[in-house]
């Protein structure tokens, strides 16, 4: 699995970061940061959910 | 036909009128009750597909829209320099970005310990003049309050001002009282914005009105939505989750012991409470969802009080269950909409909680929840008053 954060779509909701801490963080502009790109296997699931979660699409999986 | 809203008789459920509306059907036009016809849509895939989707409009100016609010509330939203809230983007999302670093999941973990204080504060003020008291305005209302008002620089001295303000636009007698009172606090917000002391007010002030980003008008409008949305419905959300719990024993004793539990628990409640019951929407282009076709010029109500409650999304959904997953509500909205505040609510709510249940452990409802006065539906839906004893 391999993630991305679009950071002109994204609108710093936050869901992503309480989500899956230990994959998206928000900078200092409250904007999407990816903390690791690939996920190790036992978080693909909670990776996939921040994408569920994300209001406005910016959490990208790609696999 | 059914119409749309309809009061709720019990502070924590739909209101029972609204039984057609649960049938599986995602969306459907219905009359509102101010006689306009809309979408009304209580399908939980089609609410987030459409306050996703960039034909669906927030901005309250565009023809058709389903102006079911109050009147100071449609004087605010229809202002030519109304909060981003009700613009679309780019305008919205180019306001929204001077504030989001405010409202970061990092930030509000550093401001959880003042939270906390603030938190603990009220209760030993509420201890110690009590039993018996009214939790809203002991508890529910100024804990949010205080919260607000240290993070936008407003002077909590002025909270009886603010507080009432906002009530009377939400809750005006009259269309003039909801009117008046609207203009009232925008004039206050100017006055301060002004001179504002040290806060996100005098920050935006300095970085963006200073570097011509915002107007000083569009500065006193987005402090204005800021401070209501910050207060009146964390306050809600407190009082609410108050009665739930206490009428729901197991759950309560739950709660109390599932302190790593909480913010699923406070997931829950959003979910089950859902205190904005509509979201507003009208459509800009023609939309094809499950069979039907929204016009452009059509208006679009998610009845999100509804869709919190959708079979095919939550399990048994009139149950309250604080253990079950329920992340995926909608009482924040969807979209690039999505509640700005909300990590402050839940870091709020998450903290509140446990420390009134921990500290008042005899707390009890001093009245039956049948006697509650129950908010009118077109605004924040909650209770005037909590009479509790411990
Ligand atoms: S959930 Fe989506 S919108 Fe929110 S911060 Fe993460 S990436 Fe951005």
């Amino acid at each position: 699995m391999h993630v991305e954060g679009d950071r002109d779509v994204c609108v710093g909701a936050g869901m992503c970061v309480l989500t899956a801490p230990d994959v998206f963080d928000q900078d200092d502009d409250g904007i999407v940061k990816v903390l690791h790109e690939q996920p190790d296997a036992g978080e693909e699931d909670v990776v996939r959910q921040a994408a569920t979660l994300c209001p406005s699409g910016a959490v990208k999986l790609l696999s | 036909m059914i119409t749309y809203p309809q009061q709720r008789t019990c502070p924590y459920h739909p209101s029972p009128g609204y039984g057609e509306l649960r049938d599986g059907t995602p969306l459907r036009k219905v009359q509102l009750v101010n006689g306009q016809e809309a979408w009304v849509v209580s399908g939980h895939e089609q609410a987030r597909a459409l306050l996703a989707d960039p034909r669906v409009s927030a901005d309250r100016t565009n023809t058709g829209f389903p102006m079911i609010v109050p009147a100071g509330v449609a004087a605010i939203q229809t202002a030519p320099n109304r909060p981003f809230l009700v613009r679309d983007d780019p305008e919205h999302n180019r306001f929204r970005r001077m504030l989001i670093s405010e409202f970061t999941v990092r930030r509000l973990r550093q401001l959880r310990p003042e939270i906390d204080r603030i938190v603990h504060d009220r209760i030993d003020a509420m201890l110690a003049a009590g039993p018996p008291a009214d939790l809203v305005t002991a508890f529910s209302l100024p804990v949010p309050s205080l919260v607000i008002c240290r993070m936008l620089g407003v002077p909590y001295a002025d909270h009886e001002f603010f507080e009432k303000a906002t009530s009377g636009i939400l809750r005006g007698r009259t269309p003039q009282e909801s009117t008046k009172a609207g203009a009232d606090l925008l004039e206050y917000l100017t006055a301060l914005a002004a001179d504002p002391p040290p806060g996100l007010i005098a920050r935006l002030k300095r970085e963006r009105v200073g570097t011509g980003q915002m107007s000083l008008d569009e500065l006193a409008f987005t402090a204005l939505l800021l401070l209501g949305a910050g207060h009146e419905t964390t306050a809600s959300m407190i009082t609410l989750s108050v009665i739930a719990l206490l009428e729901h024993p197991e759950q309560l004793a739950a709660f109390r012991t599932g302190h790593d539990a909480v913010p699923a628990s406070v997931e829950e409640l959003l979910r089950y409470l859902t205190i904005v019951e509509s979201i507003l929407r009208v459509a800009v282009g023609d939309i094809e969802i499950a069979g039907e076709v929204i016009k452009a010029g059509e208006g679009i109500v998610i009845a999100t009080g509804v869709v919190n409650r959708a079979e095919d999304a939550f399990d048994e959904p009139d149950r309250f269950d604080l253990g079950r997953s329920a992340v995926h509500h909608v009482a924040f909205g969807y979209g690039v909409h999505q509640c700005l505040g909300q990590n402050l609510a839940r870091t709020e709510l998450q903290v509140a909680l446990p420390a009134l249940f921990d500290r008042v452990p005899g707390l009890r409802l001093a009245a039956p929840v049948g006697e509650l006065e129950l908010r009118p539906i077109m605004t924040i839906q909650g209770v005037n008053a909590l009479p509790v004893t411990w």
